[in-house]
């Protein structure tokens, strides 16, 4: 049956290029454009680890140097980890809530079209001189940089748009929605993360928008928001956009965190532990998030007195991300561990997360930030969480809900090596990124001292790894799509709505009124085996 | 927005929001208004930042009771559009169209005002680039009239749509999203007016 609803779709791929508001297409959409930029953004980023391999300008100039790792980092962030996070949302969270659709399908399709017109926009700005003011696009150098720069803040605008529809309509899907049985507290982490991303997409990325305004009115009309000359502030810049660019960064992590924990209880056959307090910590993380921005300003001439409470907001955002390390922890403690991609990459997840967090705690001390501002120390830490983080979270998502997308099963071998490519790449690339940085090792230069060789080789090394590493992962893909074996609906035997339909779903979801009588990931409970809650599943 | 999808709140997979007596286009409209908040907030922030660190006599250049008088119209036009949403509810349509007409009047005349206003202020050689006060007042009223325009413009598609009789006393949702936004216009207006005008 799932292999005839997989045929019968196949004419309609179509679809996929054009209008259409079904949120599973839509979802695709995101996925595969996504995607798309991800691989751009990478092969940018093998152009700066190629030009860094050795010290001198040999491959490209400073120039072209600081568009490649502004473009790079824009794109990663702004058209690959929060845009696919959104894909993820859009494609899973009406299915876990046993929903038919979102709640305003047509705002959604033209949040994803918004998404498309801007990255194209950001991408195409290389015709022009593309920004190279780095992805934090400070005053005054965002002010004097090349035309490339103006379309670099439209593109961002856009893709702000884009992205607080899309939050809004998580959020009135989720309160509006809902199956009946799925109560608040029977929602599945996922979309508690993505309640708690999206109040945060909601709250903090207007400021960002305003702050892109001002720097796009004193480029084209004349305006001296950010001109020191006019005894204006740019350090006000800065503010207004960690205001929304650190926030961001839980924009990232949250759903990943949300993926991970969908899969650690599925593929321990266990209940999650302390499903309150993660889903709690989610939102915690989403709040206090919002109240740490000027650590990323400590050098930056700003009132030394506000240091000591933003390094003390910055550092109890750990509770809350402790809580659910030591959760996740105690889910996989005793329980049948099935070692599938999706699992690796969690724990992957767990691991290297815990390394970049770590290393975020060490920014957050005032003494230290100010020692390894804008060092490598930096680069690497923000990789860590990431990469390590958010991009480990996106792939264990990929491999868990791929039989559901295409009702066909990857290969898991190919998968296994796309894992241990990607763990080896990650720690030798970011690692002694962090080693440089200590040392002193400034970031966003082109050239650098002869002591720093041997670790920019590692990294560089590292970095070449993790671009081999989504060769197995492409082709994994498209095979499996084309002719994988039939999955089935619960190839996981998950508990959640979106695995009680067939793979891939119909068009309306649901051939039968959903509905949740358990909570999640009550594993273990009478309706899987007879067994007490909490132990492991018998004959798993 | 989505205001015409009125007719999906009887559908059964909203069940959840009218448990909780939600309806999802006025939740949605409200997180919107909640982004535009913020949005204002960070124009406001860098208005106040600059006026308090960089104090100027140019704001002697602005005409409080031109601009009182422009508040007035702005305000006037919030209570028309409660009258026409009354209006509908009685089932009174001339009451309705004719308030929700006046309510695009006042706005209009509030943008020509504005504009006036801003005229003057480029005579007198207050402009955008002439100082971070210009800079400033000029955004920040400017991006709040652009508010006014798409809240005159939404207010002429309701009544074109109302005139073909989409709306009824069962059927006030489009009109209450609109006034959702419009007050919250207004209330910019009144913060904006007070800080900028008054302080």
């Amino acid at each position: 049956m799932t292999s005839e609803t997989a045929a019968a779709e196949r004419p309609n791929w179509r679809r996929y290029f054009a209008w259409n508001t079904d949120h599973k297409v839509i979802g695709i959409q995101y996925l595969v454009t996504t995607f798309f930029f991800f691989l751009v953004g990478g092969l940018i980023a093998m152009l700066i680890r190629f030009e860094l391999i050795q010290p001198g300008v040999d491959l490209v100039d400073g120039t072209v140097f600081n568009r490649f790792l502004t473009n790079h980092g824009s794109t990663m962030i702004f058209l690959w980890v929060i845009p696919v996070l959104a894909g993820f949302g859009n494609y899973v969270l009406p299915l876990q809530l046993g929903a038919k659709d979102m709640a305003f399908p047509r705002l959604n399709a033209l949040s994803y079209w918004l998404l498309l017109t801007g990255g194209l926009i950001m991408l195409g700005s290389f015709f022009v001189g593309a920004s190279e003011s780095g992805w934090t696009a400070y005053a005054p150098l965002s002010i004097e940089g090349p035309d490339g720069q103006s379309l670099w803040a439209v593109s961002i605008f856009i893709l702000g748009f884009s992205s607080i529809f899309g939050a809004i309509n998580f959020l009135v899907t989720t309160v509006t929605m809902r199956a009946e049985g799925v109560t608040l507290w029977r929602l599945p982490l996922f979309v508690w993360g993505m309640i708690a991303t999206s109040i945060s997409v909601v709250v903090a990325t207007p400021v960002l928008t305003t702050a892109l305004v001002m720097v796009a009115l004193d480029r084209m009309a004349g305006t001296m928001f950010f001109s020191a000359a006019a005894g204006a502030s740019p350090v006000h810049y800065q503010s207004l956009f960690w205001f929304y660019s650190h926030p961001a960064v839980y924009i990232m992590v949250l759903p990943a965190m949300g993926i991970i924990s969908e899969v650690l209880p599925v593929f321990s056959r266990k209940p999650i532990f302390g499903y309150k307090t993660i889903a709690i910590s989610s939102m915690a993380i989403s709040v206090l998030g919002m109240t740490v921005w000027a650590h990323h300003m400590f050098t930056s001439g700003m009132d030394p007195r506000l240091r000591l409470p933003f390094m003390i907001t910055s550092m109890i955002i750990a509770v809350p991300t402790g809580v659910k390390i030591f959760s996740w922890l105690a889910t996989v403690w005793d329980g049948k561990l099935h070692l599938k991609t999706p699992m690796l990459f969690s724990l992957g997840f767990i691991s290297m997360f815990l390394i970049g967090g770590i290393g975020g705690i060490f920014l957050a001390a005032i003494p230290i930030d100010i020692h390894v501002h804008d060092t490598y120390f930096v680069v690497g830490h923000l990789h860590m969480v990431l990469f390590g983080g958010s991009v480990f979270g996106i792939f264990a998502g990929l491999y868990y809900w791929f039989p559901k997308i295409t009702g066909r099963m990857y290969q898991e071998w190919l998968g296994k090596v796309h894992f241990w490519l990607t763990l080896v790449g990650t720690i030798l690339t970011y690692i002694p990124m962090h080693l440089a940085g200590l040392a002193g090792m400034p970031r966003r230069i082109v050239d650098y001292a002869d002591e720093f060789t041997d670790l920019n080789v590692l990294a560089s090394i590292g970095g070449f790894i993790l671009g081999i590493a989504v060769l197995p992962f492409i082709y994994n893909v498209i095979v499996s799509w084309a002719r994988g074996p039939a999955a089935g609906n619960n190839p996981w035997r998950a508990l959640t709505l979106e695995w009680q339909t067939s793979s891939p779903p119909p068009e309306h979801n649901f051939e039968h009124e959903p509905r949740m009588d358990h909570g999640p990931y009550d594993f273990g409970h009478d309706l899987v085996t007879g067994t007490p809650a909490a132990a492991p599943a018998s004959g798993d | 927005m989505a205001a015409h999808e009125a007719g999906m709140t009887h559908k059964s997979e909203f069940r959840a929001g009218r448990q909780l007596g939600l309806n999802h286009v006025k939740l949605g409209m409200w997180l919107f208004i909640a982004s535009e908040v913020m949005f204002f907030g960070g124009l406001i922030a860098t208005f106040l930042k600059y006026k308090l660190a960089l104090p100027t006599n140019e704001a002697a250049h602005l005409d409080v009771t031109l601009v009182g008088a422009n508040t007035f119209l702005l305000l006037t036009s919030s209570f028309t559009l409660v009258l026409a949403l009354a209006g509908l509810r009685d089932g009174k349509r001339g009451a309705f169209l004719r308030n929700l007409l006046f309510t695009v009047l006042l706005g209009a005349l509030f943008l020509a005002g504005q504009g006036y206003e801003f005229s003057l202020l480029y005579a007198e050689g207050v402009t955008l680039s002439s100082s971070l006060f210009g800079s400033t007042f000029f955004t920040l009223t400017g991006f709040h009239g652009l508010h006014v325009l798409i809240g005159v413009v939404w207010a002429l598609v309701l009544i074109v749509r109302g005139t073909r009789g989409a709306y009824s006393a069962d059927n006030d949702l489009g009109i209450e999203i609109f006034g959702l936004y419009w007050h919250f216009v207004d209330i910019v207006w009144i913060v904006l007016f007070t800080l900028i005008y008054l302080i």
